[in-house]
């Protein structure tokens, strides 16, 4: 199967899902009232807005995945083609991951890697 | 397409020969999107009471074994009280994102599924840039998590997700690199050509030493990414309820369920694909019988479940601040180290082949 098989997973994916709410849309049982549809805390009624801005911390990772991963996606062509090119895709690559290893080191220096 | 097993050659070819080339080109693929849900759900089923099993074995109990052979069919039943469970959910919620949410979850896990080659052809989609697609659709699956998190209102899951969400894309990058050191060997990210190299040594004994440090770096980043115990800060019970689904209810909160089992499953499926030789047996004993390809390969994957569901019950909880520095300060310099050593030992020929 060629890359259709996308299309067809997808559309799977959908129906699994979408069938199996369906049918227990048909079959469950259902009673109703304002307390079941409280957001669940403990028991208490929630207090405050739950969307607020959120601890920086999540985004300084975030931000760092994105550059390290944009490496990994430079790194694996060069993995794919490393046995034809030999000793200048390797000396190459070294260059690069000392290079990444000095950003990693920056960020650690910098307390980007520090949770608090 | 699948063409491992003589049957599926003789439907399809009786498809083709009966109807018109669409209408056949279309029962088939509408077979094959069946098959694989059927694998899906069985493996997620299975998968949860092998959980189950080993969970109790690990704590002197004796688990599930009531409904059915051994327990069989205990999750068949559970699954079908989760279907005859109302759909609750809050009116809070954003009901758009709140039910987008495990199609995300779902959809990913599938795809994932259908490269996975289960044993010679018995692959739905045999893509030349397998790995990275894999390593694509597992980060897809997070923004479900986080969909699910964020739109819920509810303080817990917001956390719940966030951690999951931090957490599984930190130890993305150790996922794609530890794999990344294994591409060096094999030249090729098409999982079957993966599969072809192995035929002389699986990758773990050709590359020796550093494949060694990858599969460990792997395992552990593959537990991290499924936020399985000991890296499962995203659903702390004590602290969080139930994390990022704490407002899913019956059917929906299956799904995220059985994603997860099944993404456990799609972590050891890959591992035994690039470090243990996929559907190859060990020293060739089984090659002159394809079938069993698919015991190999479920076996092999087994073990590596198994793996992941001992660590469960032998590790206590990370904290998240001790979950980012094992990343970043540990698995992440050690990984990029990793590679060149294994560069070098591709470099001057030093791997291991029969």
């Amino acid at each position: 199967m060629g890359s259709e098989a996308i299309i067809v997973f997808l559309i799977a994916g959908i129906v699994l899902v979408a069938g199996a709410n369906f049918l227990s849309n048909l079959i469950s049982h259902k009673s109703d009232n304002p307390q079941k549809r409280e957001p669940y805390e403990s028991g208490m009624t929630t207090i405050g807005p739950t969307w607020v801005q959120f601890k920086v911390g999540y985004y300084l990772f975030a931000i760092l995945f994105l550059i390290f991963d944009v490496e990994v996606a430079f790194l694996i062509p060069w993995a794919v083609v490393f046995k034809d090119f030999g000793a200048i895709a390797f000396i190459e690559v070294l260059i690069f991951l000392v290079i990444l290893g000095l950003g990693l080191m920056y960020a650690w220096k910098k307390g980007a890697l520090k949770w608090e | 397409m699948i063409r491992a097993l003589s049957i599926t050659r003789s439907i399809h070819d009786w498809l083709y020969s009966s109807m018109s080339e669409n209408m056949a080109y279309f029962i088939e693929m509408v077979l094959i999107a069946i098959v694989y849900l059927a694998i899906f759900a069985v493996a997620g089923l299975f998968l949860v009471l092998i959980e189950r099993r080993v969970a109790a074995w690990f704590q002197l109990r004796i688990g599930p074994n009531r409904v059915g052979f051994q327990g069989l069919l205990q999750t068949m039943a559970d699954a079908l009280k989760l279907l005859s469970k109302e759909l609750t959910g809050t009116e809070k919620a954003d009901k758009f994102l709140y039910n987008l949410a495990p199609y995300f979850v779902i959809i990913t896990a599938l795809m994932a599924l259908a490269v996975i080659p289960f044993t010679q052809d018995f692959q739905a989609f045999d893509i030349n840039i397998g790995i990275l697609f894999l390593i694509a659709i597992s980060s897809i699956g997070v923004i479900g998590i986080l969909l699910g998190g964020w739109s819920s209102n509810n303080k817990f899951a917001l956390i719940g997700a966030m951690r999951s969400g931090v957490q599984t894309i930190s130890y993305e990058l150790s996922i794609g690199l530890s794999l990344l050191t294994m591409i060096l060997i094999t030249g090729s990210l098409q999982l079957s050509e993966i599969v072809e190299v192995q035929k002389s040594g699986w990758l773990i004994v050709q590359g020796h030493i550093p494949a060694i440090i990858a599969f460990m770096i792997y395992m552990i980043a593959g537990t991290a990414e499924t936020n399985r115990a000991p890296f499962d800060m995203a659903e702390a019970e004590s602290e969080l309820g139930a994390g990022f689904h704490t407002e899913y209810s019956g059917m929906k909160f299956a799904y995220f369920f059985l994603a997860e089992f099944i993404n456990m499953f799609i972590i050891a499926a890959i591992a035994t694909t690039v470090f243990f030789g996929a559907w190859l047996s060990p020293f060739g004993i089984t090659e002159s019988i394809p079938i069993l390809g698919v015991f190999w390969f479920l076996a092999k994957a087994m073990v590596l479940v198994f793996l992941m569901m001992w660590f469960r019950w032998t590790f206590p909880r990370l904290r998240v601040d001790q979950l980012l520095t094992l990343e970043w300060k540990y698995l992440l310099p050690l990984n990029l180290m990793n590679i060149v050593i294994m560069a070098l030992i591709v470099w001057l020929n030093l791997t291991i082949q029969f």
